[in-house]
């Protein structure tokens, strides 16, 4: 196309496509155009959200400019329309171009369609079907090309790959990590790692969306249903904040796979590996398959009347000994809304206020916000367009892939994301500033950058800052970090998992706030499980109930630091998924009565509760989670719970009737969403506020630092096979600054011994500098490093064997 | 091609450095502009690693130029001169493209072949030489049937005179 556009409207141009005239931006490609208008064009390699490279050649179309006919069909994804531009997609010559490159692909492609994953959800047999010859007319012998173990994701076939080159151009442009590439030349072209490396990003499983062709398939599903068969439900991921959206695939009421459901403003057409492939944990061999009681040292499977009732009972005789104030519940943050506010509900009625789902916070001085719910005040979509970030305290990549997707993409635009980190992460973003500093010293360095502001804006500093860095001036990379902030005009302080489970995390997200004041910038907190808006809504926090009543209760760590007599537990494994696994597991032993709602059974659950109850998960039931902007987002259950278990809200319902309880006559949870939003109205994102500065605490000696893994944080993910065989997961291993290693006489792979709270732990050890001297990274949620003391908290280490 | 005595395994020395510096300098110092430097780079290292490249110097040089390794590995595949498989001490490229097929390659080939005891695309299983498999237009058609050992061309080739150049080769 050589045609140059003369237009007085430079914004709009007008292209007629098979007849119809079409208004279209400037620059946008042909097939772009078409698809906005529903008129359908044929293609392999092109993606709206990667880059065309038009090596398919599926997608020619006939153009005519200006009345001259273009010598020959031009590409339609690279060709861009132009005013008084004629596109015809279906003209004789456009048809016969189309059929001929179908029929070179098919050239080497398998025509074994009953036997490919892919049948019937296969483009290539689409358009086949439509522009295929019914008979081939290639009788020379079809190349073959060996298999790749790319993980326990992804499975490959890549005889059948056709070199559209997606899944390449998709880890290179979207994931960040360039995995595949096509190797070789001509014929002899693969698409591999050609070194055997495998692919390892947190959304490697969008491939398998993006292959047209049999060539890389669900390995998990493979093979257990045909897509004709299944029916789709659309979902809610219920493992990070943002609460992607999903479709689950079911065949009589077997959940077979989760694919993404499009939605521009949360996970565009993309879901993480750990929302994609999370379900094979509904069919754990570990699911709590009926009710449990205990009689002493013995567990009896009972029925549900029984269960409950006995629940009802010793919850009842905690209360009746020793008042309402001995009862405590620790909520999942992952629960829905409807179990929160059901939770607490009865929590409250039994005289008891003290209810978190915040189990993995370290400091509850700042207490709970008054005026919304902890997210993003922001938009998850606007995360995209700032000009600057300053993360506090994580590491989005792997607590909410796709909220570091929207962040990567705003560094490529040029914004300067900027990290603050007891240790360094492998970004997949390049960073304006990395500013690793020992856990101990993530306040005073960000008290520096608001010092570095002040200065900068001439505002007067808060005075509390003192406490921190006294008169310290701010050093260069403070400078550097309130400098980027000032320069943008759209920019966000983001808090992380490591920011909410610091031991100053109050101070933390103080000097924040006031960091985000004094810059104008968003605050947003980027909070852990996929409903912490939620808790905060329903009322399941200490210090607010949901109709915005103004409570005092125990938090999660008191909860256990001041043990209770009686537990209510929902969705929790007590030594994963609370801040101090230790104390929790200790406090559970020594109450009188503990009643755990859970989906997976497990000896810590055991050795803790009294009353077990099997409670549904995802797919299994109906609920509502609100993620980090606020959306409440309802799903529906469409898969058969396993063995005797029941949906929570359902549980609690009867719960609350065996207890006496008024107001609990719910028919279906729809109503319990509807009494929320009478009872909530509307919310909005907590913003920070000036007073109550935290004391500085100084946080001193060895300190171990951790959060969960990418696949450690909720019941699900951990027990979900394939999952938990891939990279990410695993063995537990303590990381430790080189010279603390030297200094300790700990090699690459020596035992250590871990100690926090009395527990101890032998693990491996790797020395690795990105972990600042003095502390120790050991993430949580992974095999062997269960039931240990705080996520950021004081620990010893020491060579396995030496000193006891 | 020259061998050096001990051909590098890994990372890249200074010399090497200076040399791909060179040609970094005749690009614009872009992302774009510097993975115009990775033929080049190849070579130069490709020449130091007993004439393949082994993944680990690949790497180094992906990891020079600021490129993950697949783009590196791409270049590697894709161009018949470079082998990312071991290599034996000297490799023969007989031209198997048009005009050197009308003047005969097919024979040269087949004699090659029968004389080495290998075919295309192996190595003697003394190390000596490599067949190279697929070898196209070379862009010496004036004197085909060619070949090209290791750096130098040969042209208008005749068995007799290919069994002189092969015996020559250490």
């Amino acid at each position: 196309m050589s045609a140059e556009v003369k237009t007085q409207a430079p914004e709009t141009v007008t292209v007629e496509i098979d007849g119809r005239a079409i208004e279209a931006p400037k620059g946008a490609s042909i097939i772009a155009v078409a698809d906005e208008h529903g008129i359908d064009i044929p293609r392999f390699c092109y993606h709206s959200k990667l880059s065309a490279p038009a090596n398919c050649r599926m997608c020619l179309v006939d153009v005519e400019m200006g009345g001259r006919p273009a010598p020959k069909p031009l590409p339609a994804c690279i060709t861009t329309v132009a005013d008084g531009m004629v596109v015809r997609t279906a003209s004789e010559r456009a048809l016969k171009a189309q059929k001929g490159v179908m029929e070179f692909l098919l050239i080497n492609h398998p025509l074994d369609c009953p036997i490919c994953d892919q049948g019937g959800e296969c483009e290539l047999q689409d358009l086949a079907l439509g522009y295929g010859r019914s008979v081939s007319r290639f009788v020379e012998r079809k190349r073959v090309v060996k298999d790749e173990n790319l993980g326990p994701l992804i499975a490959t076939e890549m005889t059948r790959c056709i070199h559209c080159t997606r899944c390449v151009r998709f880890l290179d442009e979207v994931a960040g990590t360039s995995e595949l590439g096509a190797m070789f030349r001509g014929e002899h072209t693969e698409i591999s790692t050609l070194v055997g490396s495998g692919v390892h990003s947190e959304l490697s499983g969008n491939v398998i969306d993006l292959c047209p062709v049999g060539a890389l398939t669900s390995r998990p599903y493979r093979f257990s249903a045909r897509s004709w068969e299944m029916l789709s439900h659309p979902g809610v991921a219920p493992h990070d904040c943002l609460g992607s959206n999903i479709d689950l695939h079911q065949v009589r009421g077997t959940v077979k796979r989760v694919v993404p459901r499009d939605n521009e403003a949360i996970n565009e057409c993309w879901i993480s590996d750990r929302d994609r492939f999370s379900y094979e944990g509904i069919y754990s061999a570990e699911r709590l398959a009926a009710p449990q009681i205990r009689e002493g040292d013995t567990w009896h499977t009972v029925d549900w009347q029984t269960a409950i009732e006995a629940a009802a009972n010793g919850l009842r005789d905690v209360v009746a000994q020793h008042g309402g104030d001995a009862l405590g519940a620790l909520v999942s943050p992952s629960a829905s809304l409807e179990e929160m506010y059901l939770t607490a509900r009865i929590v409250r009625a039994l005289g008891s206020d003290h209810i978190d789902t915040r189990l993995r916070r370290g400091d509850f001085r700042d207490g709970v916000a008054g005026d919304g719910f902890p997210g993003l005040t922001g938009s998850i979509a606007g995360l995209e367009a700032v000009d600057a970030a300053l993360i506090v305290g994580g590491y989005p990549r792997h607590e909410q892939p796709l909220a570091n997707h929207r962040l990567r993409k705003a560094a490529i635009r040029g914004g300067a994301i900027m990290a603050l980190n007891p240790r360094g992460f492998d970004w997949n973003i390049d960073l304006a500033v990395d500013a690793v500093v020992p856990a101990g010293e993530m306040a005073r360095t960000l008290a520096a950058v608001v010092r570095a502001v002040a200065g900068r804006t001439g505002q007067a500093e808060p005075e509390a800052l003192a406490g921190w860095i006294g008169d310290e001036a701010p050093d260069a990379q403070a400078t550097a970090m309130a400098g980027h902030l000032l320069d943008a005009d759209n920019a966000v302080v983001l808090m992380g998992g490591l920011a909410e489970a610091h031991p100053a995390g109050a101070e933390l997200r103080w000097l924040a706030g006031r960091l985000a004041a004094m810059t104008q910038t968003d605050y947003g907190e980027l909070t852990d499980g996929s409903n912490a808006a939620g808790g905060w809504i329903a009322g399941a926090v200490p210090g607010r109930r949901a109709d915005g009543q103004a409570a005092s209760g125990l938090d999660a760590r008191a909860m256990v630091t001041r043990p209770r007599r009686g537990y209510l537990l929902n969705g929790i494994e007590p030594e994963h998924d609370h801040f101090d696994g230790a104390a929790t597991i200790e406090a559970l032993a020594h109450a009188d009565c503990v009643v755990a709602m859970a989906a997976f059974d497990s000896p810590a659950l055991r050795a803790g509760a009294d009353v077990l109850l099997p409670v549904a998960t995802l797919g299994e039931t109906a609920g509502t989670l609100v993620n980090a902007e606020g959306q409440w987002q309802t799903f529906a259950g469409c898969a058969k719970p396993q063995g005797d278990a029941r949906p929570g809200w359902r549980v609690l319902r009867v719960l609350a009737n065996v207890l006496e309880l008024d107001g609990f006559n719910y028919q279906a949870p729809d109503e319990i969403h509807h009494e929320i939003r009478a009872v909530a109205g509307e919310a909005k994102a907590a913003t920070p506020t000036a007073d109550g500065a935290p004391t500085p605490q100084p946080v001193e000696g060895m300190l171990r630092v951790g959060w969960p893994a990418m696949f450690g944080g909720d019941p699900l993910v951990r027990h979900a096979p394939s999952l938990q065989a891939s990279v990410h997961a695993g063995e537990a291993v303590v990381e430790i600054a080189p010279e603390d290693a030297e200094r300790l006489g700990i090699a690459e792979g020596d035992s250590v011994v871990v100690e926090q709270a009395g527990v101890t732990r032998t693990l491996p050890a790797r020395p690795s500098d990105q972990v600042p001297a003095g502390s120790f990274w050991l993430a949580a949620g992974l095999v062997h490093s269960e039931g240990l003391g705080g996520l950021i908290g004081p620990a010893t280490l020491r060579v396995d064997g030496g000193g006891e | 091609m020259s061998h050096a005595e001990a051909a590098l395994t890994e990372g890249l020395s200074k010399a090497e450095q200076a040399e791909i510096d060179q040609w970094l300098a005749r690009f614009p110092d872009t992302p774009d502009g510097r993975r115009s430097a990775v033929i080049p780079a190849l070579h130069v290292v490709q020449h130091n690693s007993g004439g393949w490249l082994p993944r680990a110097r690949m790497d180094a040089v992906a990891d020079y130029l600021g490129l993950p390794p697949a783009r590196v590995y791409e270049v590697a595949t894709f161009y018949g001169m470079f082998d990312v498989e071991p290599v034996g001490r000297h490799k023969v490229n007989i031209c198997t493209n048009i005009s050197c097929m009308l003047r005969g390659a097919d024979d040269i080939v087949e004699h090659v072949e029968k004389r080495l005891g290998i075919s295309l695309g192996e190595t003697t299983p003394d190390g000596r030489i490599t067949l190279k498999r697929e070898e196209e237009c070379l862009a010496a058609c004036a004197g085909a049937p060619m070949m090209l050992v290791d750096e130098a061309y040969y042209t208008d080739l005749t068995p007799e005179k290919i069994d002189q150049i092969l015996d020559e080769l250490e």
